[in-house]
């Protein structure tokens, strides 16, 4: 190799990491907050923003950025189990024109229509998954990324739940605080229960599943079994997304199965780093005010998530979260070959 | 009489759509979502040089050259960096493709004003239907084309590289072949026929930025119904495909086109993943 290149960096874990690591017991202030802060303050955080910013433009974006990451966290919740979803607008969909639905034509009420759709959504997108549930890799993501688009198709043509025109005037949140609180503790519950369930032995399953099929089969695991669940959770998430944007907006159309449903998340997901939870939402957060800041490029901003997905794949692909916990971890230093 | 007429042509159209697909995606295994987005490029550049007063045919060639050039920059700015990781080449290269597609329709590039020149003008009645000249330049050029993808992917050294990289890299590299210059290369060889087709088709209507996204889902239909690594597969999916859209909309609406092919898509995948003439994916990606 080169024969100018004299140094290597060497990473080394911090001691105070070590220490709160192994050792079972409280023993410094510095330890407890070393451990605590970094989980504490975007629970805090996100427990204090809705009443900051109550009645103001910027609770209208934290509201979209939480829509976002509960996207962002179903994407990368199914990219754990080794399913890589390029159709989120799947779930944000169905999640949408169901609860739309049940409160348009049925008059059910809001707390009966998001929980419904929660779960109603989630079990329509998993039987609609369950068929092709067998395919793998690119293959699985064709079929996502299709999806979408022919449901879409459908709505239009055959004209049902409003066509063309979508479903006008449903029901509003009673105020906009019980909105944001909604998404908040939605996105907290998930970004939380997610990371501990993939430590428990659950999660050691789906893990298995993604990291290698036959031998998670071998062991007598109908791993098909467990995807479908997966599918289901991670659909769930989505739908509830989709059901609380649509009484946001009081209203569902077609474009709850467009594009930006699919590539802004995956491009917070890629950007904040794939794996762990923590770095999708990360990166939505950081998406999309961001994007809410280019509101005056109009139709250009999608090309933006383009070219930061792009970006983040090629030029950071563990993505900024693991970049700044492997900071947070380890330091480094030069060390002569 | 019309239907089968409009069928064949359709197909065919159908069938020059998937063709720079087929081979960057289907035969060499190198994923390729920019194609839509290639294609609908390569009709606007040919049409901003013929404004420009070159001649038809010098501005066709610059335009297939600069796509091909562009293709193989893909490679080698992005996906080189990411090679051997399925997914993420799919990700970069539909990203590439949205923000071809965004960046054009924020341009503006869409609507009556972008028509390009057939290569004949005029039509000529056949058994009662009346074709126009391009229609008939379309069917010999599909066809051609298809020959000779057939030809190149089984007989000639680059081609049966091609397949070789997709079948089993490791094995192509211990016998010789440079993996990653004939991926570029697949890649470079499918945004040209990208244009190639989008110079056939076009002159038919007139350019639309959606188109992007619309060729990308009819050359994926006809990949993954015909079986991806399989040539004769393109022709037979694009074949069904074809006739099935005219038959709908001539009975129906216009609207289940789309609904057709997507269905087609999902339906195809759901039952036999490897398409109806493709044979060794099945094994890799199916349990």
């Amino acid at each position: 190799m080169n024969s100018s290149v004299e140094y290597r960096i060497e990473r080394i874990d911090r001691g105070i990491k070590v220490r709160s690591d192994s050792i079972y017991m409280l023993s410094s202030y510095r330890d407890l907050v070393y451990l605590f802060l970094p989980r504490l303050l975007p629970f805090a955080a996100l427990i204090v923003l809705p009443i900051v910013l109550e009645g103001g433009y910027w609770q209208k974006v934290l509201f979209y950025a939480c829509i976002f990451a509960l996207l962002a966290l179903s994407w990368d919740f199914m990219a754990s189990v080794g399913l890589i979803s390029l159709g989120q607008a799947l779930f944000f969909g169905v999640g949408a024109y169901v609860s739309g639905g049940l409160n348009y034509y049925l008059k059910m009420p809001i707390f009966l229509t998001i929980p419904l759709a929660t779960f109603g959504g989630a079990l329509i997108c998993t039987l609609i998954l369950v068929p092709v549930l067998r395919l793998r890799g690119v293959y699985f993501s064709m079929v996502t990324l299709v999806l979408p688009l022919l449901l879409s198709n459908l709505v239009e043509t055959l004209g049902i739940l409003g066509g063309t025109y979508g479903l006008l005037s449903l029901s509003p949140f009673p105020s906009s605080l019980l909105a944001s609180y909604l998404a908040v503790f939605a996105v907290i519950l998930c970004l939380f229960g997610f990371r501990r369930l993939m430590t428990e032995d659950y999660g050691l399953v789906l893990k298995g599943i993604k990291d290698d099929e036959l031998v998670v089969m071998s062991a007598g695991v109908n791993i098909y079994w467990y995807k479908t669940q997966a599918i289901f959770i991670a659909s769930a998430v989505g739908c509830l997304a989709g059901a609380l944007l649509t009484h946001y907006y009081q209203f569902v159309g077609r474009s709850a199965f467009a594009l930006d449903y699919t590539i802004l998340p995956l491009a917070g997901a890629v950007l904040g780093g794939p794996g762990g939870f923590a770095g999708a939402a990360l990166g939505t957060f950081i998406l999309v005010p961001l994007s809410e800041m280019l509101r005056a490029l109009g139709g250009l901003r999608i090309a933006l998530y383009g070219i930061i997905l792009i970006g983040a794949l090629v030029a950071l692909p563990e993505g900024i979260f693991h970049y700044i916990e492997r900071k947070y971890h380890q330091f480094e230093r030069r060390v002569r070959i | 009489m019309e239907i089968f007429f409009y069928g064949i042509t359709n197909s065919i159209t159908l069938a020059l759509m998937a063709i720079g697909f087929s081979l960057t995606f289907g035969v060499s295994g190198v994923a390729n979502f920019a194609h839509g987005a290639f294609y609908l490029l390569g009709g606007i550049i040919t049409w901003l040089l013929i404004n420009l007063g070159i001649p038809f045919f010098l501005s066709a060639l610059i335009s297939i050259v600069l796509v091909g050039l562009l293709g193989f920059g893909l490679y080698w700015g992005l996906m080189y960096r990411l090679r051997g990781l399925a997914i993420n080449e799919v990700i970069v290269t539909l990203a590439a493709a949205i923000v071809i597609i965004e960046l054009l329709r924020w341009l503006g590039f869409s609507g009556f004003t972008y028509v390009l020149p057939p290569f004949v003008k005029g039509s000529v009645e056949i058994g009662g239907v009346w074709m126009d000249y391009q229609r008939i330049f379309l069917v010999v050029i599909g066809i051609a084309l298809i020959a000779l993808l057939y030809f190149f992917t089984h007989w000639t050294r680059i081609g049966l590289s091609f397949r070789a990289i997709a079948q089993n890299e490791r094995t192509a590299i211990a016998l010789g072949i440079d993996s990653d210059w004939t991926a570029a290369l697949s890649l470079a060889i499918g945004s040209s026929l990208s244009v190639v087709a989008a110079l056939a088709i076009l002159p038919l209507g007139s350019i639309d930025t959606e188109i992007g996204y619309e060729i990308l889902i009819y050359a994926l239909a006809v990949g993954i119904v015909g079986g991806l690594e399989s040539i004769p597969g393109i022709l037979l999916a694009s074949f069904i495909l074809g006739f099935a859209q005219i038959i709908v909309a001539t009975f129906f609406q216009a609207q289940w086109l789309t609904i057709i092919t997507l269905g087609a898509i999902v339906l195809i995948l759901a039952i036999k993943p490897s398409g109806i003439l493709g044979k060794y994916k099945e094994l890799e990606d199916r349990v």
